[in-house]
């Protein structure tokens, strides 16, 4: 079967089988290996991407059921012309990433709690990466980051 | 090299059901459940899978016919945000919030979480308390199937292989008031310990519960009522000698087992103590 999606604002066709998971269309058949198989079992996060603009575990989720659909992952986040994003540049400076393995599913949760527009108190944001997990940072400073970014965000209104 | 099935995906619910009435596929609705057992090798794959996520009969939440339908693709994200689950299944708005984070929120489904039938569904001891219609359908039409007789047997539903699980019923009850409690090892991403959902109709005179439900998941082989602990509450105020005699006859019926998430004793013992807290709380006690 041939599904299209736009991935990262490209318009693109696999040719693959419909319950090939998302996880590997994106690293196997796009190439784009930011998306990291921790688990496999959707407990980790490191495979988080956007679908339509609502996070999900792309190594839970069929090809078939992305057809049509608007993928955003850690590759779409920092453009050429802009750089990185303003999530991606608090990382940075609060020291949120470490090993980085959990780093992009964490960019794309935070992402998505910044475009839900949400208030940025230590509960929702923690609620808001609830599904990813990291063994290096504690946490604090990836919370720290979004919250920067938030703050950004508002006083911008970017 | 993984296992990749064939799949067909449907556009219409006919189309499904002409497909189901044909056999051997497996149903998938968000997956999240399907693809875990797939990628672990837990049991054998699917040779054929029905993919029914383009389904839009399927979706929806509404108030019809003196009862709250939800569609069975209806997310947890969805029932989170509902004004009208909010409004009338509050303990199903409370489990949907325990199940997993959002990423599986985003993706996994009531009618998934009612056709895994796994004894740890979180919504399903909801769906017991509140005396849930799960509506089925086929080629030749569809039938209700009550939630107290659905889940016969462990990973087992009263389903037919040529039907689909369409929507979800609850119907509206006057004065009912629901609570929900999930107990695991940490608030997100947990498969549960112990579940339980307390539903009943307080008498705005006396204070006395009626209709009491209390269903439990986790404990047993499917989703269970616990009717000796229903008759301890019925007809009684929320006092502290009830909450004393219910907890008793829970623990008496209770009859757990120990595996990878706990143990007999602790299920019993939390299940006991939980259901003490719930009945506490409405006592203000």
């Amino acid at each position: 079967m041939s599904y299209h999606l736009t991935v990262n604002g490209t318009a693109t066709e696999v040719a693959v089988p419909g319950m090939r998971r998302l996880l590997d269309v994106l690293r196997e058949d796009l190439g784009l290996t930011g998306s990291k198989e921790g688990c496999g079992e959707g407990e980790c996060g490191a495979c988080t991407v956007l679908i339509d603009g609502a996070v999900a575990v792309s190594c839970l989720v069929p090809v078939c059921q992305v057809d049509a659909a608007v993928i955003t992952t850690v590759e779409g986040l920092a453009t050429p012309t802009t750089g990185l994003s303003s999530l991606q540049q608090a990382f940075l400076e609060t020291g949120g990433a470490q090993c980085g393995i959990c780093t992009p599913g964490m960019l794309l949760s935070g992402q998505a709690f910044l475009d839900s527009g949400a208030e940025p108190t230590d509960d929702a944001i923690r609620e808001a990466i609830a599904g990813n997990l990291c063994r290096c940072t504690g946490y604090t400073k990836i919370v720290e980051a979004v919250a920067l970014a938030a703050g950004r965000r508002d006083e911008t209104g970017a | 090299m993984a296992i990749e099935p064939a799949v067909v995906s449907p556009a219409t619910l006919a189309e499904a059901y002409a497909i189901a009435a044909r056999g051997a596929h497996r149903p998938v609705a968000g997956g999240t459940d399907l693809l875990v057992q797939i990628t672990g090798g837990i049991g054998p794959p699917p040779d054929r899978v029905l993919d029914l996520w383009r389904l839009d009969e399927l979706r929806g939440i509404s108030v019809r016919d003196g009862a709250l339908e939800l569609g069975a693709l209806t997310t947890f994200s969805e029932i989170r945000a509902s004004v009208a689950c909010r409004e009338d299944a509050p303990a199903l708005v409370e489990a949907a919030a325990t199940i997993g984070a959002a990423q599986i929120q985003n993706r996994g489904t009531l009618g998934g979480n009612v056709m895994n039938a796994s004894p740890a569904g979180d919504t399903l001891p909801v769906l017991l308390a509140l005396d849930a219609e799960l509506v089925v359908g086929g080629e030749t039409g569809e039938r209700t199937i009550p939630a107290a007789a659905f889940w016969p047997a462990y990973r087992r539903t009263a389903i037919r292989p040529d039907e689909l699980l369409v929507r979800i019923r609850l119907p509206l009850v006057a004065d009912r008031r629901q609570r929900f409690r999930k107990v695991g090892t940490r608030r997100a991403q947990a498969i549960s310990k112990v579940v339980i959902a307390l539903a009943w109709r307080g008498d705005p005179g006396s204070g006395t519960w009626r209709e009491v439900r209390v269903a439990l998941g986790s404990v047993a082989a499917t989703p269970i009522r616990a009717a000796a602990a229903e008759a301890a509450l019925e007809g009684e105020r929320p006092t502290e000698s009830t909450a004393e005699r219910a907890v008793a006859a829970l623990v008496g019926e209770l009859r757990p087992i120990d595996d990878v998430r706990s143990t007999a004793a602790y299920r019993r013992e939390v299940a006991g103590r939980v259901l003490r807290r719930l009945v506490r709380d409405e006592g203000r006690w």
